[in-house]
């Protein structure tokens, strides 16, 4: 077990916009080499946070530290190891791909002598090699994307932040960019931070989740252990096929009925739903087999990000229904939505 | 994909250069700034259409006080009439304005137009975020930018003022005292000073406005408020709050003058009109009334270099005030603001 240490460490971080709290007492802690998602709607507070983290706005309460530094006190040296591209990021227009990346390498002090050389590495790795002389306002999103990518990276940093990055790409470049995120952290250990609101996306590629809704981390950890907790009193539910047509009463039910573990078991014509508090599919499998079904499929029902999200705005849509607030216009379609 | 053992290879010699001399690495960040704003500026179309004014105006004038500089030179009645090249730019046969002059109505104009719209587009763009989440201090990108322009007005007008003296050189064929020289290049420090304030102006309204227009505009106002209504706003109060002169005695008059002149120097623009003048001309000898007692006795003739800088000195430092102090105020509003996208 290698030990996890935290890298980005926020604690008790609040920051007030007059009556209006943006951020509200975050306690998060982000390990080295993990990729952790930041997932939340607009407006729960994901860019400011990220604005605290590097030391671009001061929080009113609590503090950030990343990589040791304090990023209201020493924001330089935060900055020196952290690479952050911003949700709209822009470069300068009248500048090619290749001199917009040179300059951000100068002023992060890189050797001039290996200066070129290294952006125009970056720039092949990220798949602009072709496009390196043309003048950056010619570049589609996807592209700009790329490019601010490989201006992250230019300064070899320990941890990169991306805020919305999947935003206004297309679904292919969007797996493509993921994807070169995910490799790169596994290769070289970077630790990456990314926010977004597309829970898919985050799914795909990250570690670790915090579930961020009006500037309150509601939840935190991996998917299993964010729906484990979550969806703790349904627990598993396995869904068994039958060649054979279940008949009611079934002579197995008040036997499984039986099983600790079983919480519920419920039919439909040729297949059976288990609740069950344990993962115990095997199990079923079995008395399934030896008293003669023959089994089409099984399948477990997975709780995704998606289930998550829902639950989580389904909560806190609960708590404040009162409060009226266009963040609620959000969470309330999100929550009509998922009732199909 | 290939390519990415580059991250593994730490950059040992920049991080050792970071921590041993972190000095060096933020002025070598601000130079690279100011390398960078000043190619933006010498690569726009709005730097081309300056030049080409300002170039305009100097030849223009040049054109004028050429073709008048013998009447000129041959006035005796005059105490700086051989002060050739101080003449050349001063002269006028009322056709133009002489070169001070108009130059006095281009700087704000310069100014104005280098800065209007340094911190919003760059905020508008998206480029701000990007640039200042780099390890570089905020102050510095306020800076960079008054400084590369600065810089490009200061070379502009050096090489103007060096092109008059050069072309008086080759058409009359006199040589230039070391008296003129020090005056002449006072006069372009003068005027680069000048410049500063507007561009530390519209710097201030860069930010304090999110729209580019917003800010030019708002720095254009600034500007004829000072030349057009200000004058004529002090005119107008002073005129109705003071009581008839025709009631007063002669210290009272002047006192009362000398009121009206300190107001009116409140605005820049007189500021930079009184010092200029005042070095351009030697025998200017005071920028405010003088009664016959002072005026016993002087023999009219011009001033020592020495004692024209005297007399501009209150001047000089209410300029550089006037620029810090919108410096000041542009700060104050960057440094704690909170910058996004």
């Amino acid at each position: 077990m290698e030990m996890k240490e935290a890298i980005i460490k926020l604690s008790n971080l609040s920051k007030h916009y007059g009556q209006f709290v943006a951020v509200d007492r975050l306690n998060l802690e982000v390990h080295r080499g993990e990729v952790f998602g930041l997932l939340g709607p607009n407006g729960a507070g994901k860019t400011t946070t990220i604005l605290m983290m590097l030391g671009l706005t001061e929080p009113n309460e609590g503090t950030a530290y990343v990589c040791g530094f304090s990023a209201a006190r020493d924001p330089l040296n935060v900055k020196r190891k952290v690479g952050y591209m911003p949700d709209n990021v822009g470069f300068y227009n009248h500048m090619t791909a290749l001199e917009n990346l040179v300059y951000i390498a100068r002023l992060n002090s890189i050797e001039e002598k290996r200066l070129q050389e290294r952006a125009k590495t970056l720039l092949d790795m990220v798949g602009l090699g072709a496009e390196m002389n043309k003048k950056a306002g010619t570049f589609s999103r996807g592209m700009k994307q790329r490019l601010g990518l490989a201006e992250v990276l230019i300064k070899s940093p320990e941890v990169i932040v991306l805020d919305e990055p999947t935003l206004g790409i297309d679904p292919a470049g969007v797996k493509d960019f993921l994807e070169m995120i995910r490799s790169l952290s596994r290769q070289h250990g970077l630790t990456v931070l990314l926010s977004s609101h597309h829970l898919h996306h985050v799914q795909q590629v990250c570690d670790r989740v915090g579930i961020f809704v009006r500037g309150k981390l509601l939840a935190q950890g991996d998917i299993p252990a964010l729906s484990s907790s979550l969806f703790g009193k349904e627990g598993h539910i396995t869904t068994v096929s039958t060649v054979q047509t279940i008949l009611q009463p079934w002579q197995l039910e008040p036997e499984m009925r039986s099983w600790p573990e079983i919480k519920d078991i419920s039919f439909a014509a040729n297949s059976i739903e288990f609740s069950s508090t344990k993962e115990i599919t095997p199990d079923i499998v079995r008395l399934l087999v030896t008293n003669g079904y023959d089994i089409l499929s099984v399948k477990n029902k997975e709780f995704g990000l998606d289930e998550i999200y829902q639950k989580y705005f389904e909560n806190s849509f609960n708590e404040d229904t009162n409060n009226g607030k266009s963040a609620n216009f959000f969470t309330t379609n999100g929550f009509t939505a998922s009732r199909k | 994909m290939e390519n990415q053992q580059i991250f593994s290879q730490p950059m040992v010699s920049q991080q050792a250069e970071n921590n041993v001399t972190p000095f060096f690495a933020r002025s070598r960040a601000f130079g690279v700034m100011v390398e960078k704003e000043l190619a933006d500026h010498i690569r726009g179309w709005r730097f081309v259409v300056l030049v080409g004014l300002i170039l305009l105006t100097f030849v223009g004038c040049l054109y004028v006080s050429l073709s008048n500089i013998r009447t000129v030179f041959a006035n005796t009645d005059d105490p700086d009439h051989a002060f050739l090249y101080l003449k050349l730019i001063t002269t006028t046969d009322g056709t133009a304005p002489p070169f001070h002059v108009l130059l006095s109505f281009l700087a704000p104009l310069l100014g104005i137009s280098l800065g209007f719209d340094a911190i919003n587009t760059e905020q508008n763009n998206g480029t701000l975020t990007r640039l200042l989440a780099q390890p570089i201090f905020r102050d510095n990108v306020l800076l960079a930018k008054f400084t590369a322009a600065v810089i490009i007005v200061g070379v502009l007008f050096f090489s103007l003022s060096l092109l008059v003296i050069g072309g008086g050189l080759i058409f009359t064929g006199v040589r230039i005292e070391p008296e003129e020289l020090s005056r002449i290049l006072g006069f372009v420090a003068l005027s680069i000073i000048y410049v500063g304030f507007w561009l530390g102006l519209s710097i201030m309204f860069s930010i304090a406005f999110k729209q580019a227009a917003t800010s030019a505009l708002s720095a254009i106002g600034f500007w004829l408020l000072f030349t057009v209504f200000y004058p004529f706003l002090v005119n107008l109060i002073i005129r109705s709050l003071l009581p008839d002169p025709a009631y007063l005695s002669q210290a009272q008059v002047m006192s009362y003058n000398e009121l009206i002149l300190d107001v009116m120097r409140i605005a820049p623009n007189q500021l930079y009109t009184d010092a200029a003048t005042t070095l351009l001309m030697p025998a200017v000898r005071s920028l405010g009334p003088m009664n016959m007692e002072q005026m016993a006795g002087a023999i009219p003739s011009p001033l020592p270099v020495k004692e024209s800088l005297m007399i501009v000195w209150p001047q000089l430092s209410g300029l550089l005030a006037s620029t810090i102090s919108c410096f000041a105020l542009s700060y104050y509003l960057f440094m704690r603001r909170e910058i996004r996208g």
